[in-house]
């Protein structure tokens, strides 16, 4: 019983994604399980994206932003943070597990945290299993 | 008359000659996504839209015989409107019926039989319409038949491109559904509590049987290769007068295209801040229709009415707004959407002032799902239930 997850990560260039590269400046340890995109802002990030992903077989979903008040373009988290909230109540109302989308607010100081994150999301996708969307993805 | 469809095909005679038509298989989704380049009426109409009809006419009377193009038009999971549409096209359907053969339109308007569509050769129709999705067995069937007898195929109305209304249903289970339709709702008398199966031996000894309900719904374009795209519950008349003229002019657009404005609502409703000028604000308070009077001049997802005009193809000149009703999205996305749903949560989550505004867009739409997908539920991207046993195609959005 080894399932690896798949998990795609959308980080914001300012914060999120600065976090995860100090965590490898730490060498702090987590599972390479997230394959991260870096965005200009998690406020770019459209629902649609997290649902493409999903769609295709992603296991998991993570959106990285700044900490409220923290935002390059000042409210683009703010935006994220409604949007994201509306989409995890949308896929629950379609009956997927809305567990296996997980918005966060990780700075660029907070390497640590990064590792903690995608640590204790990975784990919480295996109990959760392979997403039920994924084996009906074509090549 | 017929120069619309040598043209169509002489383009495509080499793919065709192994008969990709008159097997009419499935295609592949990556393929299917191929030829849809988001193509929309406007563009293509711009070249005929001087001509009328009856000049069309005339014209075609000079260069060809009276070779009427034969016509078919199909009522699958739908409830008829989008064929009270076609004739409200009124005059302009009386003079198409000049140059059109309706060789089957069932079961609405003409006395044919589906044994008779399905004792047809194939490719014998030039034209065919189907509106619905595909909800049961029969459903299936048919459609299957039609797209082998036919030579261009157009999904018409909402649920034939986008699933409709009655595609909602898949936010439940067959239970709950036949629970409700057969057991409990209010005008249902039937107390032994009988529900329908699609065999049933009536006195021992006669076989009958009823189209069995499916999984889940479908659209057209899952279940067979589909030509053109006309959107709207129903079509609004103009575009379908204006899809009319183009098959008659023989001006047809590359497959795949929807004969759509492609405009949103927005851009057509007089109420848009671009045009009254008005200053765009955060929206700080969320009203449901049945609460309070909005003004009946100012942009309704300003006053806080959610309006799905901003994603929504136009094709329908705004008219909902125009009765001061915020538009729920029948017209079908605008080109480049791929999940009308995830649309508008990210377009209107971005409008909504802060988090408490959120949570009442939310209490006061506890189904969140059933709202932003009421016409477009089968063409959204997660779907539980399809994912189970089939691949989530990417059905021809625009
Ligand atoms: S699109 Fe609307 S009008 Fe057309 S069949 Fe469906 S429900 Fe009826
Ligand atoms: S959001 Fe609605 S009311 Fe406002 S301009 Fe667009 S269509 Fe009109
Ligand atoms: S305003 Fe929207 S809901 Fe109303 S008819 Fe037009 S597209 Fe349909």
């Amino acid at each position: 019983m080894s399932f690896n997850p798949n998990i795609v990560g959308f980080a914001c260039q300012w914060c999120t994604y600065a976090g995860a590269d100090l965590a490898g400046n730490l060498r702090c340890k987590y599972p390479p399980t997230i394959k991260l995109i870096k965005v200009p802002c998690s406020g770019t990030v459209e629902a649609e994206f997290i649902l493409e992903a999903l769609r295709r077989g992603a296991d998991g979903v993570l959106v990285g932003g700044c900490h409220f008040g923290d935002c390059h373009y000042k409210e683009g988290n703010y935006k994220a943070a409604r949007r994201m909230k509306l989409l995890k109540k949308l896929i629950a109302d379609e009956g997927f597990d809305s567990r296996r989308f997980r918005l966060e607010w990780i700075s660029g100081a907070e390497g640590m945290k990064f590792a903690e994150v995608v640590t204790e999301f990975t784990n919480e996708l295996i109990e959760l299993g392979p997403s039920p969307l994924k084996k009906a993805v074509k090549p | 008359m017929m120069s619309f469809i040598s043209k169509m095909f002489n383009e495509t005679d080499g793919e065709n000659t192994n008969s990709n038509i008159s097997n009419p298989s499935p295609v592949d989704e990556t393929e299917r996504h191929t030829h849809t380049a988001p193509q929309h009426l406007e563009d293509v109409a711009t070249s005929i839209e001087d001509k009328d009809i009856a000049q069309v006419k005339a014209e075609k009377k000079q260069t060809e015989k009276s070779e009427k193009l034969k016509f078919a038009f199909m009522l699958a999971g739908g409830c008829a409107g989008c064929e009270m549409a076609l004739i409200d096209i009124s005059e302009k359907l009386v003079d198409t019926l000049d140059h059109l053969e309706i060789v089957f339109w069932a079961p609405t308007a003409a006395d044919v039989k589906y044994k008779d569509l399905e004792a047809y050769p194939d490719n014998f129709i030039d034209l065919a319409f189907v509106d619905g999705m595909v909800r049961n067995t029969e459903n299936e069937h048919m459609v299957t038949v039609l797209r082998q007898k036919s030579k261009v195929l157009v999904a018409f109305g909402a649920c034939a491109t986008v699933g409709g209304v009655a595609a909602m249903g898949d936010l439940h289970t067959k239970d709950e559904l036949f629970d409700y339709a057969y057991k409990q709702s209010w005008s249902t008398d039937n107390p032994d509590g009988v529900l329908p199966t699609s065999e049933y031996i009536l006195d021992g000894k006669y076989n009958l049987t009823i189209p069995a309900f499916t999984d889940r719904c479908m659209t057209i374009a899952e279940l067979v290769d589909v030509d053109f795209f006309i959107g709207g519950c129903p079509p609004h008349h103009d575009f379908i007068a204006a899809t009319v003229n183009l098959v008659l002019s023989g001006e047809m657009p590359a497959k795949g295209t929807w004969l759509t404005s492609g405009k949103a609502v927005c851009d057509v409703c007089t109420r848009n801040p671009a045009i009254t000028g008005e200053m765009r604000r955060p929206v700080g308070q969320v009203f449901r229709t049945v609460e309070g009077q909005p003004d009946p001049v100012k942009c309704l997802l300003q006053q806080g009415y959610i309006c799905f005009g901003p994603m929504t193809q136009g094709d329908c000149g705004a008219a909902c707004l125009k009765a001061n009703m915020p538009c729920r999205g029948c017209g079908g996305p605008i080109p480049g959407i791929k999940d009308f749903g995830a649309r508008c949560l990210t377009t209107i989550g971005s409008t909504l002032k802060d988090e408490r505004t959120c949570d009442q867009l939310m209490e006061k739409y506890p189904q969140l799902a059933k709202f932003v997908y009421r016409y477009s539920y089968t063409s959204g991207m997660i779907d539980k239930r399809k994912s189970a046993e089939s691949v989530p195609s990417r059905r021809n959005l625009p």
